[in-house]
């Protein structure tokens, strides 16, 4: 059994990204990893809030990682915004003593200390480095034989250098595919951005980045996407209506967790991968596996 | 903490900010921009606002939309030869543009990121469709409108919560406490 603490985060707890959690925590089961959810955790602030005010930034992190460092483990957490931005305070409070002596002071007003000593983990590094594509393999009851998968891993899994792959060109996600039994399509633009937020503020560039992705992985045979973002699943899903409707597409892919994919090739329930939350569906190319 | 003082040139004043300090190792090759998704939506690309804030043109650099469209993926920091975090720079030059009132008009991003960390601020978390929807209606009510097809089909497959997830009072009240007290320390830098 491995242990660690949980990040869910606002999208993959009570927001549009639920099912990612809760395939997250079903297939961890599967691999016996707890995930045991971190108390009362706050938003992490994303980009916006590291746009306004840097330092509340910073501190909403360091609140996170002040009750995470208690519990003495690695703080992982499938969402990639999330990621950086826990990631990027533990570097910059052991960069620059400035940073650390005012997240302190803020810290020290709420009762709280920060020591620096917790590690943050993305949820794809923990499975493919901690746990290993030989024991995912071990758990496959249902081989995703012949499904081709474009594995999309955006931008903020890997970049900037908190990562645990290639920056550009990375391979974790291909290979944990291929050990479902799926076949990872070659996708040029794999971790190319998606919009991110800024579908919200500028939708007309967002879509025009989105269209590109859905573009490249189609044209290389892909039936599905696998993610690991929940604003890049929400981006690339909810939104490819969007895209169809203004450059006259016709795209038709689902877009699923990589937790949804390996719940699905351990045999677990559609409901409990919450399936049933992709808008473009994704039953129709599963439907050999379920 | 005491209170640096006031830099004399902008230069000077970014150098000062943790993450701002290798603007001046640019050597103006552009890697940056080229490898910029939105480099041409943006009103100077990303290696001349480095020019710009170097030629201590701070009111042009600080009013310009070009740091809005960063979209934090971080490609021009992984190929900077000069080893620059271009994307904290972007942050710090957003940041310094709020605090002085300089934000682009240009672009909805400021007020769109000003709504997100109100609700952060208030709630501890962020509930996703409260915030779109405030957001859409604030700045403009006709696509609010045009957002209802994609709000519904969100609603339909159970990914729309009305209901925001809150903290405990304790911690609510322990955040707000943190996030005061970084107010009155005024900034990173």
């Amino acid at each position: 059994m491995k242990y660690y603490t949980y990040f869910p985060g606002c999208s993959c707890s009570e927001g549009g990204a639920k099912a990612y959690g809760r395939s997250a925590q079903a297939v961890s089961k599967v691999l016996d990893t707890e995930l045991a959810e971190l108390d009362d955790w706050n938003c992490c602030g994303s980009t916006p809030y590291t746009s306004v005010d840097e330092l509340s930034s910073f501190c909403l992190s360091a609140r996170n990682l002040a009750l995470a460092e208690k519990r003495g483990l690695d703080l992982v957490t499938p969402c990639s915004s999330c990621y950086v931005i826990l990631n990027r305070t533990n570097s910059y409070l052991k960069e620059y003593p400035q940073v650390k002596a005012n997240v302190d002071e803020a810290l020290a007003a709420g009762g709280l200390e920060y020591h620096g000593t917790v590690r943050v983990r993305h949820l794809l590094d923990v499975f493919v480095n901690d746990i290993g594509y030989d024991t995912i393999r071990s758990k496959v009851k249902r081989n995703l034989g012949g499904l081709k998968v474009a594995p999309y891993y955006g931008c903020q899994v890997v970049r900037p250098k908190f990562g645990f792959d290639h920056p550009e060109a990375p391979q974790s996600l291909d290979k944990l595919i291929a050990s479902l039994g799926g076949e990872p399509v070659p996708f040029p633009l794999k971790s190319r951005c998606c919009g991110g937020a800024l579908i919200i503020s500028e939708e007309a560039l967002a879509l025009e980045l989105i269209g590109k992705l859905l573009d490249s992985a189609l044209s290389n045979g892909a039936e599905c996407l696998a993610t690991v973002c929940p604003l890049c699943q929400t981006n690339l899903d909810a939104y490819q209506r969007r895209v169809n409707q203004k450059f006259k597409t016709n795209f038709n892919l689902p877009v699923l967790f990589f937790t949804q994919l390996m719940g699905v090739a351990f045999g677990l329930s559609g409901e409990d991968l919450g399936l049933k939350t992709c808008i473009v569906p994704a039953e129709r190319v599963l439907a050999k596996y379920i | 903490m005491e209170k640096r003082p006031r830099a004399d040139t902008f230069v000077d004043e970014i150098s000062a900010i943790p993450g701002g300090e290798g603007i001046r190792l640019c050597i103006q090759c552009g890697t940056c921009t080229a490898s910029c998704p939105n480099a041409d939506r943006m009103d100077h690309t990303p290696a001349q606002l480095i020019a710009m804030v170097r030629a201590d043109m701070r009111e042009e650099v600080l009013s310009s939309n070009a740091m809005w469209y960063c979209l934090s993926c971080y490609l021009c920091t992984v190929r900077c030869p000069r080893g620059i975090k271009q994307t904290d720079l972007m942050h710090a030059l957003e940041c310094l543009s709020v605090r002085q009132g300089l934000s682009s008009g240009r672009t909805r991003t400021p007020a769109m990121y000003r709504s997100f960390s109100n609700f952060v601020y208030s709630l501890g978390s962020l509930p996703e469709f409260g915030f779109m929807a405030w957001f859409y209606l604030l700045t403009n009510p006709l696509r609010a409108f045009r957002m209802i097809p994609v709000a519904l089909s969100l609603l339909r497959r159970g990914r729309l919560s009305i209901k925001a997830r809150r903290l405990t009072p304790e911690g609510t009240n322990q955040l707000r406490a943190i996030l005061d007290k970084a107010e009155s320390l005024g900034g990173v830098a």
